[in-house]
């Protein structure tokens, strides 16, 4: 009886702590929304989405999302184009290629690369990258886009590697055999079976690389250049939706409008990291059927 | 017993390391007949048939001495074009392992990864009579595009032995292909390769007595990486000489 007991404590206790996280991410959601509707019961919605520019404290202010999501855009697309190829490549270099010894030596690497603090990354981009960026392209200031496009590919490639990693190891030694069986070679087997078999674990990592690097804030705030304005290329100093926030907050009255649209820019991050899990997930969840 | 010798393995030796799995093995396959290799788990008859197409390889620190020679060439030699070897002795697994892929797909790929995609017409037709060779086209002439995978083990079996048969080859292997089939379907599998004898030169492992008796026209016993006896299969299982062979097919087995 006493045994019952205690195990309905620890189920009921288990149970709790799941509904909890629930309801801190429903929590969280409602915080957003409710300073969110503020703003846009002074500023309408459609302004907010459709403005070009960024202009909290003139007079009188405007709250135009677009160059911050095109900016937040523009660096993660940068670094997906980076990261996806290298980290696919270097999974699949670990999962399937390498001998023994090399593999265990790159897979703490990899979790070596994952501890790096980012603040130190944005140093890194300060004091080497940045001036490399400048003097390779000619530019005014290194200080720009391109910049935290290669430290947030950086700081992408231990998710997508380690995730890809596992998805590539789980396919079914089965079908490696059969592929073998009917003579294919070692790189045929890779790229015909072992590839398509692990795509939606991959996927998922992709997704889940996305996450990391749209919601980074301190590389951005530190290499991109800050500039609230539209960026015409990669090569100009840009601001997301991140670095705004972080960077803004502090100056800002608590209850003014530019406070609320703050926290509106917050609820667009939140919609956007929510689904990118989301999306990971699902594939994830195929991957595993 | 006469017949005419498609692989001649002579003193073939094997090592997973220190593990001395095959020991000085001899036998002499006989060409368009079914040879059954039984024994005891663990006697060696899944390493003997995968040494005849060279799958061993994929197992770090197997060593193989000894010769086996099938068209007067030694295939165990470093020189070996392995592709080409496992096109000509094509392997059935123990477990249906088609691709998680569509049927269609899961044919083509032989063809694909041996440069032999021909004109659509001509593809569709090879496709066309593996399938019927093995007994699915006329079920799943409407469904190529489904995904293997979704078809019963049986079929699922079928399929991988038509994957097979597309490459055109001499000699099939098959180690233990009805394992993971219900008795009915396993009747139907022998079935089919009472017929795909007339063509190929088959060498089935199996655990399943009745099945051996069934199936092959000649049958090698093998016990602890030796093969104790090899002869026709009606012989081994009526008169057969060593008493450990009679031993087992009695099932008195320790
Ligand atoms: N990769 C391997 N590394 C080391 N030893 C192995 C390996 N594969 C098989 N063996 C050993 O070699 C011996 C023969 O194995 P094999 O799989 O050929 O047996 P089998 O006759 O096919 O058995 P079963 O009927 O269970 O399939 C066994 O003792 C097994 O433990
Ligand atoms: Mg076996």
């Amino acid at each position: 009886m006493r045994n019952k007991f205690g195990e309905r404590v620890i189920e009921t206790a288990i149970r709790f702590s799941g509904f909890a996280i629930i309801a801190f991410v429903i929590l969280i959601f409602l915080f957003l929304l409710k300073d969110s509707l503020s703003l846009f019961r002074v500023y309408s919605f459609k302004r907010f989405i459709l403005e070009q520019k960024w202009l909290p404290i003139s007079e009188p202010p405007t709250f135009g999302i677009v160059p911050l999501i095109t900016g937040s855009l523009l660096v993660t697309v940068g670094a997906i184009v980076i990261c996806v190829p290298v980290g696919v490549a270097t999974a699949l270099y670990i999962a399937e290629i390498a001998p023994g010894y090399l593999k265990t030596i790159l897979k703490s690497l990899i979790e070596v690369l994952a501890s790096i603090p980012s603040v130190v990354l944005g140093f890194i981009g300060i004091i080497w990258l940045g001036p490399f960026v400048k003097n390779t392209f000619h530019l005014s200031t290194g200080m720009c886009g391109l910049t935290s496009v290669f430290l947030l590919a950086f700081m992408a490639l231990p998710t997508i590697i380690s995730i890809s990693e596992d998805a590539l190891v789980g396919v079914p030694r089965m079908y490696k055999e059969a592929a073998y069986g009917l003579g294919a070679t070692h790189w045929q087997t890779l790229w015909r079976i072992v590839l398509p078999a692990a795509s939606s674990g991959i996927m998922a990592a992709v997704m889940l690389g996305i996450g990391r690097v749209i919601g980074e804030t301190m590389v951005v705030m530190m290499v991109t250049g800050n500039a609230p304005i539209m960026p015409k290329s990669i090569l100009q100093p840009l601001r997301t939706l991140t670095a705004t926030i972080a960077g803004e907050m502090g100056e800002t009255v608590s209850g003014s409008d530019h406070y609320y649209a703050l926290f509106a820019v917050g609820l667009i991050l939140f919609i956007i990291t929510f689904v990118l899990n989301f999306t990971a997930e699902v594939f994830l969840r195929k991957g595993r059927r | 017993m006469s017949f005419e010798t498609r692989i001649s393995i002579e003193n073939l030796n094997l090592f997973y390391g220190e593990f001395h799995a095959l020991k000085n093995v001899c036998l002499q396959v006989p060409k368009n007949n079914v040879t059954a290799l039984i024994g005891p788990s663990g006697c060696g008859k899944s390493t003997l048939l995968r040494c005849i197409n060279r799958m061993n390889d994929l197992i770090d620190g197997v060593r193989m001495e000894g010769r086996i020679v099938i068209d007067e060439q030694n295939i165990l030699t470093p020189g070996t074009d392995v592709v080409a070897l496992r096109k000509n002795v094509g392997m059935v697994f123990q477990r249906p392992n088609v691709f998680d892929q569509s049927i269609l797909n899961n044919l083509k790929f032989g063809l694909r990864i041996h440069r032999q995609m021909r004109s659509k017409n001509e593809t569709k037709d090879l496709i066309q009579k593996c399938l019927e060779d093995v007994g699915l086209w006329d079920v799943l002439k409407d469904q190529l595009r489904k995904n293997a995978r979704e078809l019963s083990l049986e079929q699922q079996q079928r399929l991988c032995i038509a994957r097979v048969l597309l490459l055109k080859p001499e000699i099939i292997l098959l180690d233990e292909p009805c394992s993971a089939l219900d008795p009915i379907a396993t009747l139907h599998i022998e079935e089919l390769l009472r017929v795909l004898r007339e063509r190929y030169t088959m060498v089935i492992v199996t655990h399943n007595m009745q099945q051996a008796a069934r199936a092959s026209d000649y049958t090698g016993f093998m016990y602890m990486g030796q093969l104790v006896e090899f002869g026709v299969t009606r012989e081994i299982f009526t008169a057969p000489r060593q008493e450990l062979t009679e031993n087992y097919i009695t099932g008195h087995f320790g």
